[in-house]
Order: structure tokens, then sequence, then C-alpha cells
């Protein structure tokens, strides 16, 4: 890793208003040239490049709450200021039309536009800077084939000019396409390449700082997503059984492990975009996230072990005796739990209508409980009309304090530190959802 | 005991308090309205309104919902005054075998109240969770839509929704469609 010192301290001087200095102005590239006209798409490409596009969850952020398909308009949170989700369809004037191969290449290598304005690192070019040229090239063909759709993508409210991301990339864009690691398997690597560069799923599942860059000594360590806990990947996974390849490869396929979780909230995107991919590629995935853990077999398969047999059943409601609060709060949840959970969750997984176990369910074990919460209150819901895992939301019929009182209880089973100011958390969650 | 609010009229209930609110609203309170169809907040047949939001009865225990205001479709109007919910869906038919139309109802009672111009996508993605076996979904949409027109028209005189008259328990349960949505005040 390349020392950050200088670059630190030039971004801070831009930052405290020094941006006239000298030294801080980014030259403005020219303009891409403008793509050959009768453009050639060969359709293996582009079959390509819908995979790619698809393990890139691209469609998520490139596409409005009912808007066409990657023509932008989606606002990205940051704690920067908020920033669109670009159209990206071939439409002329409001789209990708007038790229270039190369003037697309460059943006998902060097965060540029066509006219060479800094990209914000929402879109995540630190991952597709791995990309092979071949890729890059069937995403286009992909792109380049779509419905152009006018749409303009809304001006961005980030507190930070583009003129200053040259400097953020200085200091976190490490350029350069993925190298395979020769020590491993051909699957591991086509997994690795496809985890760092298209799927970019460290973007989320890796603390950043206060730049909001990945932090790379905790690559994997775990992050954060549209207000969810993105949970750690590596040793550090918080899953009581230890993931396996297979078990990610099942949940990566169809959003749902047992004895691991069911997908929510921005994972649930994450998965249905997959559904198109080739069963190799989902494997390969798994198989390197499974690497990521760097625990033996042999220990893996004994914690897993003593997870499954130390998940009791939940102990019955006992109010008597609870002398602090928190145990009230537990005897509490208990009792809405027994009401509101038990017909599911305690039916046994394999019968109609069986749930996750839940002491097994990483949900409850993460280092906070905002996706426990979120899951009660607004359930596990496909889009209209589409399959997929189901769990009934309790937002109206659970007061926020009784969704409390069930998080504290259902983070008891785990014999893990109780949460910090779980009623908070879900004052929180409730102002958020108004 | 429980003190359970009912359509504006509070019960005491003596019943266990992990028991589903489903199964105090028929065996205790004998409003039958709404129905058991899956027991696991799959399919909506159960759907009451709780504070004006939907909630599936049959996985909500009684002991969460005190000091609650429970609506259920005998709360929306009665066999000689329905309300324009149930006006609307006897008037578009909207209903074959009717086991899952109280569910609807509440539910799209519960959008409406919110939101009383909701457009049709918005009817649709509010009622997805509540399934029809017969298949008879165009109409319940028009209903809904039909239902936000009346309550429009019908926003001041009375007779129209309302915490409406609860009054004797349901007789035999559902017969017909039409006749489910005011059998509870039957």
């Amino acid at each position: 890793m390349p020392s950050q010192g200088g670059c630190h301290s030039l971004l801070f001087a831009c930052l405290l208003g020094a941006a006239g200095l000298p030294g801080c102005a980014l030259p403005e590239l020219p303009p891409a040239p403008k793509p050959p006209a009768g453009l050639s798409i060969d359709r293996m490409r582009v079959a390509n490049g819908a995979q790619l596009a698809a393990i890139g969850n691209c469609i998520t952020c490139h596409t409005s709450d009912g808007g066409k398909p990657y023509a932008g308009g989606r606002a990205l949170k940051t704690p920067f200021g908020t920033v669109f989700g670009s159209n990206i369809t071939p439409h002329p004037d409001t789209g990708i039309g007038r790229w270039s191969e190369a003037a697309f290449a460059r943006a998902m290598r060097e965060g540029l536009d066509r006219a060479g304005r800094n990209l914000y690192p929402a879109f995540p070019y630190d991952h597709f800077t791995r990309l092979s040229d071949e890729d890059i090239g069937a995403l286009y063909a992909f792109l380049m084939t779509r419905e152009p759709v006018r749409a303009e993508t809304p001006a961005d409210t980030m507190l930070i000019p583009r003129s200053l991301i040259g400097a953020w990339k200085a200091m976190f864009l490490e350029r350069g396409a993925f190298r395979p690691d020769p020590s491993q398997s051909a699957q591991w690597n086509r997994g690795a390449y496809l985890v760092r560069g298209a799927a970019h799923c460290s973007a989320c599942h890796t603390p950043r700082n206060a730049l909001g860059a990945e932090r790379k000594r905790e690559y994997f360590a775990g992050g954060e997503a549209e207000g969810w806990h993105a949970p750690a990947l590596d040793a550090r996974s918080p899953s009581p059984v230890p993931w396996t390849a297979e078990a990610l490869y099942t949940y990566l396929r169809t959003g749902s492990a047992d004895a691991h979780a069911v997908a929510a909230g921005p994972m649930e995107d994450v998965i249905r975009n997959l559904r198109p991919v080739a069963d190799d590629d989902v494997r390969a995935m798994a198989s390197y996230i499974a690497s990521l853990d760097a625990r033996s077999a042999e220990e893996r398969r004994k914690a897993g072990e003593r997870a499954v047999t130390g998940a009791k059943p939940p102990p019955a409601a006992d109010s008597g005796g609870a002398a602090t609060e928190s145990d009230r709060a537990i005897a509490r949840g208990a009792a809405v739990y027994a009401g509101a959970c038990a017909s599911c969750h305690d039916r046994g997984r394999q019968a109609e209508g069986g749930a996750l176990r839940l002491p097994l369910a990483s949900g409850l074990t993460l280092p906070t409980p905002q996706n426990l919460i979120r899951i009660i209150r607004d359930g596990i819901v496909p889009p209209a009309g589409e399959p997929g895992p189901w769990m009934p939301g309790y937002a109206g019929a659970l007061g926020n304090a009784q969704l409390s009182d069930l998080a504290t209880y259902l983070r008891s089973l785990t014999g893990r530190p109780a949460w910090e100011d779980v009623p908070g958390e879900v004052h929180r969650i409730a102002r958020d959802k108004q | 005991m429980i003190t359970l609010n009912v359509n504006g009229r509070p019960h005491r209930i003596d019943a266990d308090p992990d028991t589903p609110l489903l199964y105090v609203l028929r065996d205790h309170l004998a409003l039958n309205g709404a129905k058991f169809g899956c027991g696991l907040g799959q399919c909506g047949a159960c759907t009451v309104m709780a504070d004006g939001e939907a909630i599936f009865s049959c996985i909500v225990p009684v002991a969460v919902l005190q000091n609650r205001k429970i609506r259920t479709v005998e709360g929306l109007g009665t066999i000689e005054a329905p309300g324009p919910m149930q006006r609307a869906f006897i008037e578009a038919q909207a209903a074959q075998c009717g086991y899952c139309i109280p569910g609807m109802m509440m539910r799209a009672q519960a959008l409406l109240e919110r939101n009383p111009s909701a457009p049709e996508a918005e009817i649709r993605a509010q009622l997805s969770p509540n399934l029809c076996r017969c298949g008879i979904h165009l109409r319940i949409v028009r209903a809904v839509g039909r239902a936000a027109a009346l309550m429009k028209g019908a926003a001041a005189p009375a007779g129209a929704g309302g915490t409406a008259r609860n009054s004797a328990g349901a007789t035999g349960g559902s017969t017909s469609a039409t006749g489910d949505n005011g059998s509870g005040a039957g």
C-alpha cells in the first residue's frame, strides 16, 4: 500500500478552502473521440456483458424506482451528499450514446466521464479498474445495445467538488487489472476476479474511512449499505455456523441458506440480479468468498457443531424474578416472540412455512441491531408478483417498544453482549421510514 | 384479562396473551369477517387494521394490541348501511368465493386512509401480499379505485365507514361473496 500521509494533507488543504492553489488544479482531459458510425456489435460480447452487468448489479444504482432500466436517476445518499445513478443507456444526449469504447473504458478504470470530469467514487471504479479489456468491451457492447432512453440525470448535491476527487484518487485508487494468484485454483482466481472487480462486494462489506474509501487493512471486515449492516465475510463473519463454499453458493443462487440467513435489504437486489448468471461463476464467487475465512476447515467444522448443539430452542417467557430493565425487556420480548414469531420460526425449517432457526441466523449476531429491526418491521418481501423468500413485516402490528423488546430478546439467545441502545435504533429506523 | 378496542368498542377478553388476534376476533367476539387462510401471514385472508395499518391478524398475539384501535371489516359498515369500501366491492361485483375479500378490503382501506388518491400501481403494490385463489384481482383493483371515488364523494355525510355499528355478532359466517361484506354485523 502506498504511503498516504502526503496525499492526506493535500486533500485536507483543498478541503479547507485552498482549492485555488495551483497544486490542486487538475487538468481537464480532452473529450474522448466520438464512436465510429455503424458500431459493430458481436452477440457473444453482448451476452458476456449481460452476465457481467448482472454480477455488477449495475441496474440497481442506474435505475430509478419505476424508471426504465439503466436510465439512471436513483438517489445514492452518501455521507458527503447525494449523487444520482447516471443514465447509461445509449441515448446520445442524456446517456452514453456518444461515448466511444475508449471513453467507457476510461470511466471504468480512471473514474472520468467523457468530458474528463471526475466521477464520484460512488461509482465503484476502484473495483472496475480490475476488469480485463475484453470484459470492459463486453459491458460496453451490452450497454450500447440497450434501449436508448431520454432521461436527464439529476444534478448531484455533493458537498465535495468534483475537482477534489482527483486527490481522492491519488490516495485511494489503485489502478491495474486483476492479477491472478498462480498458487490458487482457476476457480478461485475466477471468483476473486469477479468478487474484487465487477461484483465489487467489498464496496459494502468493508468498512470505510472518513474520506469514504475502503479501509484496505480491514478488507471484508463488514461495512454499511443504505442503512443496513453488510456483514464481515472473513474470519470475523458473525454467522454462528461458519459459511462454506456450498452454503454461499446456495445463498447467492436462492437468497436463502439454512443455518445462516435469508437475503434482505440491498442484498435482495444483488441476489435477484444474479439469477441469470452462469452457475460456474456463482460457484467461483462462493469459493473465493469462503476462502476469505482463514480458519482451517477443521476449526470451522467444530465451530459449526458447537453453534448447532448450543442453539437451544428459545426458553419460555419468564418474567418472575426479572431484576433489571434488560431482563424485563427480554421477558417481554420472549412473550412477543411466542405469539408473533414462534409459529414459523420454531416450526422446523423443513416444514411448510418453516423459517430460519433464529439462534443461528446471522441477523442476531451482527454488531448492530439495524438489520434485525428492519427485517422485523418490513419483513422480507419480494417485489410484487415475484417469487422469493417471504416473511411478513410487523411494522403495523408491533409498536416501537415491542419491537425493541423483541430484538433485545433475540439477541439474548446468542450469548453475545447485548446491543447498545436498541430502542434508539428502533426510533431512528421508524423515523427514516416516515 | 386483556382489553381490546375493536371497531370502537372495548372488549374484555379472557385469552392467553399469545393467542393470535384472529382467534379472538372469531372465537371470542364472533367477528367472522377476517378469515383463517394459512396461519403464517402469507395469504392475507386474516387482514385487519390496527391504528390505521393493515396487519395479519393470524400472526399477531393479542397481548401486543392492548390500547390499539383494531378495525375489522365489520367496522366498515353494515348490511343495511355498507361503507364506501363495501359498496364499491358490491357494485364492482368484486368477489367470487369471497374468502379473501374482507382481507382485501381492510388492506385497501388502510391504503386509502393514508392516500385517498392512490394510483392503480400503488393499489396493486399494496394488495400484493393478499392472495385471491379465484383470480378475481382485476375486479378487486377496480373496486378499490371505485371505493376511493366513493370516499371522496361521501367525505362528509354520516353512515360512511367510521367506527360504525358493530352490533350483533356474526351469525353464520359468510354465505355469499357480497353477504360476506357485512356478515359480521348481520
